[in-house]
């Protein structure tokens, strides 16, 4: 937006001011108020919105007073990370840092200090941007999405949350309670990437890779490409051709070729051409790459 | 609606309608005018306060969710007539030069210091990030804070 086109200093619209204490009150608010309804959670995304009017609820719902919807914990099926957790906990968390590098590092790429402290994974995720910097490791990562609504909890992997454009996979009055972030294989490598106009910036193409080898030769792979297509996309080709195969210098090549044929970047959208976004995207997945094998070389 | 918020230590009510930000009941109603509006969007860091002892931005926090939190502003930052050693570190240092975007300065290296007493460079840089000053060129202003590091650590 261009600074002063609107008032900033103010949220010009009126609504009403909900603070559920439980899931179930919630839901029962969401349902009634519907699509004059908004969610508040970290407000990083909404406050502004509301500020330039390109929303208008006339009911909001903080969701923060519901208990137990910001925890991280280890479980043997992976993390799981409430909705809520701020993405400065999760950016910060020793034992995160520890297991999943990868989500660390791709949420202290968001913002500033200030915005992480108040923004949230769930709302990172939440609206299906397809330039969500947590999207793409937790597609990497084949995370799966806790949702919540009136006929209790369900779950979806985080690949069907993204389908369809600007959505998510989220019905009336549903919303997003949390994440299960398995753990990457023993002995992986990853890494995130990231370009944007500034670093302070949405990312203009973001990508995460993980990689384990064995013998020498790559086992496991998965490169996930995002803010190149209407919802971050694996690079299956690229992946294809990597696996099995010793990760010389010229098997990156080849295979970072088939990056381009794996994004369907949009011509409307703003910060960058498609053509931009096609050879970025390939430039950071060799970077990505690059950079999982030699910390999948150093894992013990 | 009733709030009740801490607000440097002292706790206030008020009766705010949801749609105020903290910024502007901070500054309009309890005339505490050191945090500054600056972009509104959450990029300038001009507004930034403590809430439960973490920094944020008050222009994008309503009111009404900070309803029962504690929020410490600048003016909450020194002691009655003796400043703290981050605020005169930045007078020292030069790191002040037409004041706006100070206040939100010092927060953020309060809030930086309290994480990390003797940062590096690097991490000042980072963790200011989020905070623009148009008049100083930020070199005094890495000076400030190292030169805070070194004032808290001894």
């Amino acid at each position: 937006m261009t600074i002063n086109e609107v008032n900033t200093h103010i949220v010009p619209i009126e609504f009403e001011y909900h603070a559920p204490e439980s899931l179930a009150e919630a839901v029962g608010l969401l349902e009634e108020y519907g699509e004059d309804a908004q969610i508040l959670a970290g407000g990083t995304d909404l406050i502004p919105h509301m500020k330039q009017r390109k929303v208008e609820p006339k009911h909001i719902v903080n969701i923060k007073r519901i208990p137990g919807l910001a925890c991280i914990e280890e479980t043997p099926d992976g993390f799981k990370i409430g909705a809520l957790a701020k993405l400065r906990t999760v950016e910060l968390s020793p034992q995160i840092k520890e297991k999943i590098p990868l989500l660390s590092e791709a949420a202290q790429s968001i913002g500033s200090v200030q915005i992480r402290n108040m923004g949230t994974i769930g709302g990172n995720i939440c609206n299906a941007s397809p330039s969500a910097d947590m999207a793409t490791p937790l597609l990497a990562l084949d995370a799966t999405v806790h949702i919540y609504g009136r006929d209790g909890a369900r779950a979806c992997s985080i690949a069907e949350f993204f389908q369809g454009e600007g959505g998510g996979n989220l019905g009336r009055g549903e919303f997003i309670t949390g994440f299960t972030v398995p753990y990457p294989p023993m002995g992986a490598g990853s890494a995130f990437e990231k370009v944007g106009w500034t670093t302070f910036d949405i990312a203009t193409v973001n990508v995460a890779a993980v990689v384990t080898l064995k013998g020498g030769k790559v086992d496991h792979c998965s490169i996930v490409l995002g803010a190149c297509s209407p919802t971050p996309v694996r690079g299956v080709l690229a992946e294809a051709a990597l696996i099995g195969k010793e990760p010389s210098a010229e098997a990156l090549e080849e295979a970072v070729g088939f990056i381009a044929a794996c994004v369907e970047p949009r011509e409307r959208w703003r910060r960058a051409p498609p053509e931009y976004r096609r050879r970025s995207s390939q430039a950071l997945a060799m970077d990505a790459l690059t950079r999982s094998i030699e910390r999948a070389r150093r894992s013990p | 609606m009733e709030i009740e918020i801490t607000v440097n230590g002292r706790k206030r009510r008020f009766d705010v309608e949801p749609n105020r930000l903290l910024l502007n009941l901070v500054r309009d109603d309890l005339h505490l005018t050191g945090t500054k509006y600056g972009c509104g969007i959450g990029e300038c860091g001009a507004c930034t306060v403590h809430l439960d002892g973490e920094a944020v931005l008050a222009c994008m926090v309503l009111a009404v969710d900070a309803d029962g939190r504690s929020v410490e502003t600048i003016e909450g930052v020194a002691d009655v007539n003796k400043l703290d050693p981050i605020q005169e570190a930045y007078i020292e240092e030069g790191a002040i030069q037409c004041g706006f975007c100070t206040p939100g300065f010092v927060m953020t290296t309060k809030a930086l210091l309290a994480e990390n007493p003797d940062p590096s460079e690097a991490e000042i840089r980072e963790y200011l990030k989020g905070n623009y000053c148009r008049c100083t060129g930020y070199v005094n202003i890495v000076r400030a804070v190292q030169s805070a590091a070194r004032k808290l650590g001894s």
